[in-house]
């Protein structure tokens, strides 16, 4: 059962990564392969674990102290694109072109 | 003090009578490390800021103030981790030039207690791979690819070929790190380990791995590959070298809320000699399709060690073990794919040239800056977390990891103290070799025996136990329970001492190192 286009491009545009080849593509179609495995462990009334420190109540809440900060010059110094105290960007609110018009190993598809 | 002597025993106590000085020791390991530049193992070696942390160490012993064992000791730390003012790369283009504005925790502990830091590991690009062969900085060579022992199993071809083609893997992802610290250019490093990234290298490279209880030690400045599994690795040339390394590392870090608050104890391993209260357990779905016969008998040889004097060895099962590694896969891809969503050219790190709109941008940068391995990680994860999917993947892998965490709550409830199992299915593979199949499949069999204690948050050590019968290093993991690493360590330590693993043989070694080699006499475990 093959992934359609249609999702492909979907994951292309949620990831902001391409699949580049069909090799990529592969790869994917494998992932899901192996992981149906799962499908054939039964779970039922078990409950999802998201942490195995779900015991110990680690993450807690701590009092709105600041503890540190005003390292605006130190942060700035590993970006490429900057105005006095700001990260430069393109132009946002423009979505990722449609499959159709970007450059894409999917257009073929 | 030879360069090969274990920290705790021998070279601290030699510092502090000043019978070799923290310079002295820092130059010898930064010449092996040139000497030894064929292995790959470091990304960046810091000699500027090294030597004058030697020489400040030196200070303190001159006024008889060392800040501890590990004052004026060298180490290496994992190019993952970020070093404040030294280039942090994760062996990825996307980090290529980037230098940290600040140290990770761990790091920074390090550096409180005096240790020397000599340089970045090398590994497999952000960690995901089992042989530190997919980088950008290219593979890591196993430092017993040169060892007498390897070389004279070895079938004889003409020399040149020999040496170049015949190099094998280390494992990985910390590959650099296990290289490091078997070749002697440090005396401890740190790696990590998400699903064996330490254990599976410490086994390959003849070096104790330790991957801690999830929770003990501060994740704070390691780049996140899994922030449920992600810990801190820590690899030594012995087991009580391990334990002073996890000493000055472990306990609550406010900047990681995933730390337990609990205090933590720095402790000292006993000699254990009476093993008779011991309960040792032997998972049977542990011996896994693919394990080498050779390994197969060496485990079946320790449990018998055990046995024979006195402790009880039983048999136990793991039921969930086979699906530990789906799960992992489901698990890890999906956290993968969150996490590397930071990298996006803007704050730091690669930033493509292509300026039309900020998701174009976005979208160039990780293009160039990703590997496949990377991109297909991220790929598969967001597709088990589309809406369409997310109860029949992720969540339903939430659910099996529960079920896996609970098969090793069952057993140790049942009175075993710690597991006993092989760390890896085989010996490290020639590079030629291992390449032949691709990163997620190699990973998906090397990972076997050592994700399930990163899915339950287990501690585990590798311990080296002999070598094959191509010369190469095989070792054994314990699992033990959770946050009680000295009952574990204390374990390992024993085993450690039964079979006497052999010393590397490297000529590079013999030139630097002006101590005498200790051959080892006692008959060794193989």
């Amino acid at each position: 059962q093959k992934v359609s286009v249609e999702v492909l491009d979907h994951l292309e545009h949620l990831a902001l990564v391409d699949f580049r080849d069909s090799e990529g593509v592969e790869r994917l179609q494998k992932a899901i392969q192996f992981a149906d495995q799962l499908l054939e462990v039964n779970t039922d009334g078990v409950e999802p674990m998201d942490s195995v420190l779900e015991d110990r109540w680690c993450l807690y809440l701590r009092e709105d102290d600041v503890t540190e900060g005003n390292c605006t010059k130190e942060l700035l110094e590993n970006a490429r694109e900057k105005v006095e105290e700001y990260f430069v960007a393109p132009p946002g609110n423009i979505p990722l072109s449609k499959l159709e018009e970007r450059e894409t190993f999917l257009q073929g598809s | 003090a030879a360069l090969k002597d274990g920290l705790y025993s021998q070279v601290s106590a030699a510092l502090k009578e000043g019978r070799v000085t923290p310079t002295e020791l820092c130059q010898r390991c930064l010449a092996l490390i040139k000497s030894t530049k064929f292995l790959n193992a470091y990304i960046t070696v810091a000699e500027e800021t090294a030597l004058k942390q030697a020489e400040e160490s030196e200070e303190r012993y001159k006024r008889g103030q060392p800040l501890g064992v590990l004052d004026g000791i060298p180490i290496a730390v994992k190019d993952n981790f970020n070093t404040a003012g030294i280039e942090t790369t994760c062996a990825s283009n996307m980090l290529k030039g980037y230098i940290s504005p600040y140290n990770a925790t761990v790091v920074q502990k390090l550096l409180d207690h005096g240790a020397v830091l000599l340089g970045k590991t090398n590994l497999d690009e952000f960690a995901m791979g089992s042989g530190s062969t997919d980088g950008v900085f290219g593979p890591v060579r196993n430092p017993w690819s040169y060892s007498k022992q390897y070389k004279e199993k070895s079938i004889p071809k003409s020399h040149s070929e020999d040496e170049e083609s015949n190099w094998v893997i280390t494992g990985g992802s910390s590959g650099g790190s296990a290289a490091a610290v078997s070749s002697f250019t440090c005396f401890a490093a740190l790696g990590s380990d998400t699903g064996g990234s330490t254990r599976n290298p410490a086994a390959h490279c003849g070096v104790v791995g330790l991957k801690p209880t999830y929770g003990l030690i501060s994740r704070h400045g390691l780049i996140p590959l899994v922030n449920s599994m992600d810990v801190p690795g820590i690899l030594t040339r012995c087991v009580d070298d391990a334990a002073v390394l996890l000493g000055s590392l472990a306990g609550h870090d406010p900047k990681d809320s995933t730390t337990i608050q609990d205090d933590f104890k720095p402790f000292e391993l006993p000699n254990l000699t009476d093993v008779s209260k011991l309960s040792i357990g032997i998972p049977k779905e542990y011996h896994a399709p693919g394990l080498s016969s050779e390994i197969l008998a060496l485990w079946s040889k320790a449990a018998d060690l055990f046995k024979n004097a006195g402790a009880k060895v039983v048999e136990v099962s793991l039921p969930h073990t086979r699906y530990s590694i789906v799960c992992y896969h489901v698990l890890c891809t999906a956290e993968v794919a969150s996490n590397m969503a930071r990298f996006d050219g803007l704050e730091y790190g690669h930033r493509s040239d292509m300026k039309d709109s900020t998701e174009s941008m976005y979208a160039a940068t990780r293009r160039e800056g990703f590997n496949d391995v990377v991109r297909g990680r991220i790929l598969s994860g967001n597709y088990f977390l589309l809406k369409q999917n997310y109860e029949k993947y992720f969540v339903k892998a939430q659910k099996v990891r529960r079920l896996i965490a609970n098969d090793f709550v069952k057993v140790f409830r049942s009175g075993v103290d710690v597991l006993l199992t092989p760390t890896t299915l085989s010996d490290a593979a020639p590079y030629t070799e291992f390449i032949q199949e691709d990163n997620r499949t190699r990973s998906a069999q090397d990972d076997v025996l050592t994700q399930a204690a990163n899915m339950a948050g287990l501690p585990a050590i590798n311990v080296p136990t002999a070598l094959s019968e191509r010369g190469l290093p095989v070792g054994l993991q314990f699992i033990g329970r959770s946050f009680q690493e000295k009952q574990l360590l204390t374990v390992a330590k024993w085993f450690e001492k039964q079979v006497q693993f052999p010393v590397i043989q490297l000529e590079e070694i013999k030139r630097h190192d002006s101590g005498v080699l200790q051959h080892q006499k006692s008959a060794s475990f193989s």
